[in-house]
This record gives structure tokens, C-alpha cells and sequence, in this order.
């Protein structure tokens, strides 16, 4: 019993196969491809590229079909892979406003320049079972997606916020500290207080049923913050780099993000007019859920700098940063599995003592 | 595609290099520094694995222990992972080691002058449960305002007649700082005092490194009429017959029956292998 107690070596060698096996399922049923994963579970793989900080469809798909499908353990995966990956410069801000836009949204205008564009979305379709994508119909293809009348879509889209912007109705967005150096935290600690470059990290990497969680509070009172979702857009945009022997910016990439610009509460003082105010979040791919949320977030988060009082957890920069990361959470929680009975017994020993000075039975 | 000797690169090993130097000049404060995300899981040792990755060497001597054993899953898991990655020589002999990596427990076998002890340490904080949030205990470290803790101790005394904590035992070192001392049972709190061996803490999820330098005292806080005392047995270990060890208790059938062993295995078994037939008899 003393063997069994003290795993060692081959329990773990035979624990991998047992875990490479479970996750190949019966051999009777094909393997997955990474394609049909990239393809077909693309907002798995959207999440598990945002919450893993890295854009690279085809890892991701790989991360989640060695995972299981537990996605969280994905994004582990692909944060491993990622932290051994030289950095080789920041990329200039992205510019959302040429967006190749496939969904468009504002909640805040009927119509707008550029208008309402509903994409690809979940928002209205009717949650029930389709039993034609599990019966005998499923491999055939899906009908084909007809576009409406904006083929011919704008160069760029303005932003609504920048409408409002022109008119002084919303809060001029400050544009950092001029440097163009923006933190990172996975080369540096998480320090407090934390600048919104390094909070909107972050959230970013944050896990989305925190954020879901912490924004749904905020909406309920915990750190009300009266937020509209002004516009959200998905789509492609371009990534540039300006390396220093060159002087001028390149293209690099194309990513898939989507932005969610929220508008607040509108404040004002004796010497400032009233304004409405801004949260921002920004994921890969079609993460809409966790942009939203994000931004909540995100807006509760400025309450200090906002000149408010905050009352609520959602509010609490230690308290939100410290813990929306999954990566650290899921480790963390789970390493109670490890042993621990070097200080369980010491606790036992301490009980014991503690009851026979009591007078309590004392087992031995 | 390999990895680089020891897993990290250079910049972060030297990162990290600068961190353990800065630790072990201000002794028992915890430096901040840029963590990286590790193939093992946050809790499974990532500070730890960190510092030993970045002052590991080719002609380095490795033992990993955990609950103070050389065989329970996760040192296993550890030794391979640098076994793979810098090819140094294992062992599970404490006096062999110039490296010891250990969760959770100091060897009985004590240490000498040049080896070096990597703690894997959850929260590295001392006063965590008693003031969540970083920005005050950063401060209360600043001020050496160390009130609370007394306060907590004393509460205990009130309420249980003695201090009722068992392990990560508050420390002072050199004076000056409160560290916690990793989660190991107040037992090997004085283990920690006047230290031949450099003893480094790694903190990956916190992320956070302090260190002990070697011949560094370290005090468990106590009160003039409530001494710092350690747990004892009133058995000796069912196996080599030592007393005044640590020892694991194991339940070995279902009417209640126990055995108590040493919980560092290799002084154990070399005990064992010593002086065959010493076992007590619990």
C-alpha cells in the first residue's frame, strides 16, 4: 500500500496513453481533421485564439482537438506554445475604421453612414434543435449565403463614436502617452494600479465566463454604469508593422476581430459639459459575447479615473485583473488535486493535540 | 525544433537571473517579475521549474521532492521535465544534490554550504488572508507594519490556548521582512534559520521571487510566554525507526489502523539500507 500511495513513473507514463486513447474515442468513428475543427468549430477556435493571445487558426484547431474540446485546456496549450515564441516588434494600432466589415451593428442609431449590417448572427435565429445537420441530410452542403444590396461597401466605415465624437458628445478617447509603447503582461508582473493598456490585455486574455459574469453583474447594479452598445463590427482588418531600418509601415497580416464600443453614462462638472463616456473591447474572430462583456468591464473598471465612487467588486481593479485569467484560475483551483498531506498531518496532529486538551476522543 | 537548454531562453533566464540577485540582497522581499507562462500548470510548481530553469548548469546535481518524497507524481514529472531539457545528472540523495527543487518540505538530511533549494510557493504573500489586496500589503511590508500578524497569533492564543498555525508559519528574516515561508510545516521552520544552503522561492502565478541567502537568520514569530514550538511524535517511523523526523500517516485498512513513516523518503530508505531491522513498532 505504501507503492500505491506514492504514484511514480509508470503511473504517469500509463495515465498519457489512457488520456491519448479516451481522446481518439472509438477507432470505428473517423478522426477529426484540424480543418473541420478550423471550419466548423470556428468560434471555439475564435476562443481559444483571444484567450490564448495568439492568431493562428490552424494551432488553435490543434490545441482543441488535443484538448478534448475542453477549451480552456486549449488555450493553455496555446499559451505554452506561445510564451516560447520570440517577439519581434508591436504592430502599429490597428485601424477598425477599414475594417472589412461582415457584421455591423449600433443600437444607438436607426440608420448611420455606412448602415446596419447583420452578418453572420445567433441574435435572431429560433434556438431550436435543426435535426437536419444530425439525420441523413447532413453532408450536404448548406445553401449558399446571398449578400443584400452592400456589395459595393464603403472604403471605411466611420465609427460611431467618432460621429458622436465630432459633436463633443462623447469623451475624447486620450491617445496614450505618445511613446507608442504599450505593456505587456506576459513579460512583465501585473502591478497595481494598472494603465488601461495593460487592463485592456487583460481582459482581452481573460477568460469570457468571468467577464460574461462580471459584466452581467454590473448591468444588475454591482457598478451600474448605463451602457449602450453603440456600435459593434466584425470583420477583417489589417495588421502593420513599422520596423525601425525600414521607417515606413508594411502589412503582415489579415486578422478576423471583433470590436464592441460601449457608451455610458454621460458626466459632466460645473466646468465641463456633460458626456457620454466610453468602454472598449476588441477579440479575435467572432468572440461577440466576450467583446460586449469586455467593455462592461472594461467601463466599470475606469470608475476611478471617472471621478467615481466605487461599491462593487466589478469596480475593483485587484479584484477583477487578479483573477479573469483561466489559465491561472483553472491551475490554481486544480492543484488541489496535488498532494497535501505533509500539512494535512501537520493540521491532524494540531486537532488532536487541540481535542485531548478538551477532553474529546482522540483516535490513535 | 528543439528547446533551448533548461526550456527558457537566455533573456528570460537572465531576467529572472536579475530577479534572484535583487531577492537576495534585500533578504525575505518578494521581487516582482515577468512570469512566464510554463508547459506545467499554474499550482504544479511554475515558479519553482523558473528559477531552477535559470540557475540550473550543465554540471548541476538535480533532486525534486515533493511532500518529501523523490516518487510522488509531480517531482517525477519535474525531475524528467529537466532531465529532457538540460540533460543533467538526477539524483534522489540529498547530500548529492547542488540543486534541490521541493514543494511543500525541507530534507532531513541537512544542508550544506553551495547547494541551492528552490521553494514552489502558491501565494507568496504572509499577509494575504489578512489584507487581500496587493496594494496594501505592499505597503504594510514598506512599513514594516507587522501589527496584524501578532494580532492573529495572539487571537489564536486566546481562542485555542496556542498558535494554532501549522504550516506556512510566518517568518521574519534578517530582521526586517515577514516572508511566508511556502507551505511547509512549521517542523521545518527552523531548518530555515542560519541556512548553509542559498534557499530561493519561486512564485509563477504570483509572480514573485524571494530568497534566504545562506547563514540568514530566520525567526518564527512567537510571544516571551508562548515559545515557537514544532509538532512531534510520540512514535518513531514504522519503517526505519526514526524519531524526530516528519512523519506521513498512512491508513492502512478499514478498521482505523495507521502507520506512521518518514515523509523524506531518501533518509528513509537509506536508514533502511543503515540499519536494516530498526523498524519501530507503531
Amino acid at each position: 500500500m505504501y507503492v500505491a500511495v506514492k504514484g511514480g513513473e509508470r503511473a504517469i507514463e500509463h495515465a498519457h496513453r489512457l488520456l491519448a486513447a479516451e481522446r481518439r474515442g472509438d477507432p470505428e468513428v473517423p478522426e477529426l481533421s484540424l480543418a473541420q475543427i478550423e471550419q466548423q468549430l470556428g468560434l471555439a477556435v475564435d476562443r481559444v485564439m483571444t484567450e490564448g493571445s495568439l492568431y493562428d487558426r490552424e494551432l488553435a484547431a490543434l490545441a482543441v482537438k488535443q484538448a478534448r474540446g475542453d477549451l480552456i485546456e486549449a488555450i493553455f496549450l496555446l499559451r505554452a506554445y506561445r510564451t516560447t515564441l520570440p517577439r519581434l516588434g508591436a504592430s502599429q494600432p490597428l485601424d477598425t475604421d477599414r475594417m472589412v466589415v461582415e457584421r455591423r451593428i449600433s443600437a444607438i442609431f436607426k440608420d448611420l453612414p455606412g448602415g446596419q449590417i447583420l452578418g453572420p448572427t445567433f441574435d435572431y435565429t429560433h434556438r431550436l434543435l435543426d435535426f437536419d445537420l444530425a439525420g441523413a441530410r447532413a453532408g450536404e452542403p448548406a445553401p449558399p449565403a446571398t449578400v443584400g444590396e452592400v456589395a459595393d461597401a464603403p472604403e471605411a466605415l466611420p465609427r460611431v463614436v467618432d460621429l458622436l465624437d465630432r459633436e463633443g458628445l462623447i469623451e475624447r478617447e486620450s491617445p496614450g502617452d505618445g511613446t507608442g509603447q504599450v505593456g505587456d503582461l506576459t513579460r512583465g508582473p501585473l502591478t497595481f494600479p494598472a494603465g488601461r493598456d495593460i487592463r485592456l490585455q487583460n481582459l482581452a486574455r481573460g477568460d469570457e465566463g468571468f467577464l460574461l459574469a462580471m459584466g452581467y453583474a454590473t448591468q444588475r447594479g454591482y457598478g451600474r454604469n448605463h451602457p449602450f452598445a453603440g456600435e459593434i463590427r466584425v470583420g477583417e482588418v489589417t495588421v502593420e508593422l513599422a520596423p525601425e531600418e525600414l521607417g515606413f509601415a508594411v502589412e503582415i497580416a489579415a486578422i478576423a476581430v471583433t470590436e464592441c464600443q460601449m457608451v455610458n453614462q454621460f458626466k459632466g462638472s460645473a466646468t465641463a459639459p456633460p458626456q457620454f463616456t466610453r468602454g472598449y473591447g476588441l477579440v479575435f474572430g467572432g468572440a461577440e459575447r466576450k467583446a460586449m462583456a469586455m467593455a462592461l468591464v472594461d467601463r466599470a473598471l475606469r470608475c476611478r479615473e471617472l471621478g467615481e465612487e466605487p461599491s462593487s467588486p466589478t469596480q475593483d481593479e485587484e479584484f477583477v485583473l487578479s483573477h479573469s485569467d483561466n489559465v491561472e484560475a483553472s491551475g490554481f483551483v486544480q492543484h488541489l488535486k496535488l498532494p497535501h498531506y505533509v500539512d494535512f498531518q501537520s493540521e491532524l496532529v494540531l486537532v488532536r493535540d487541540l481535542r485531548a486538551g478538551q477532553g474529546g476522543s482522540s483516535p490513535r | 525544433m528543439s528547446y533551448n537548454f533548461a526550456y527558457l531562453d537566455e533573456q528570460t533566464k537572465r531576467m529572472i537571473r536579475r530577479a534572484i540577485l535583487k531577492a537576495v540582497a534585500v533578504p525575505g522581499y518578494q521581487v516582482p517579475f515577468g512570469s512566464r507562462e510554463m508547459p506545467l500548470s499554474y499550482g504544479w510548481g511554475t515558479g519553482g521549474v523558473q528559477v531552477t530553469a535559470s540557475v540550473i548548469g550543465p554540471a548541476d546535481v538535480l533532486k525534486v521532492i515533493d511532500q518529501g518524497a523523490d516518487d510522488t507524481t509531480n517531482a517525477v514529472s519535474i525531475r524528467h521535465f529537466f532531465a529532457r531539457t538540460t540533460g543533467v545528472a538526477t539524483t534522489t540523495c540529498t547530500e548529492d544534490a547542488t540543486l534541490i527543487q521541493t514543494r511543500h518540505r525541507i530534507p532531513e538530511t541537512p544542508l550544506r554550504p553551495g547547494q541551492i533549494v528552490v521553494f514552489q510557493v502558491p501565494i507568496p504573500e504572509p499577509l494575504r488572508w489578512l489584507e487581500p489586496r496587493e496594494v496594501e500589503t505592499r505597503k504594510m511590508h514598506a512599513l514594516e507594519e507587522y501589527g496584524v500578524m501578532y494580532v492573529r497569533l495572539y487571537e489564536d492564543i486566546t481562542r485555542h490556548g496556542r498558535v494554532a498555525q501549522t504550516y506556512e508559519y510566518p517568518v521574519i528574516v534578517n530582521g526586517r521582512y515577514l516572508m511566508r515561508p511556502s507551505p511547509i510545516p512549521k517542523f521545518d521552520n527552523p531548518k530555515l534559520d542560519r541556512c548553509p544552503a542559498l534557499l530561493l522561492f519561486g512564485a509563477g502565478r504570483e509572480k514573485r521571487i524571494y530568497a534566504v541567502p545562506p547563514w540568514t537568520t530566520v525567526k518564527s514569530l512567537d510571544f516571551d510566554d508562548h515559545p515557537f514550538e514544532v509538532e512531534h511524535w510520540d512514535r518513531p517511523c514504522g519503517l526505519c525507526g526514526a524519531r524526530g523526523v516528519f512523519l506521513d500517516e498512512l491508513i492502512v485498512d478499514d478498521k482505523g489502523g495507521r502507520l506512521f513513516i518518514c515523509s523524506d523518503t531518501d533518509y528513509c530508505s537509506r536508514r533502511q539500507a543503515d540499519h536494516p531491522g530498526q523498524a519501530g513498532h507503531p
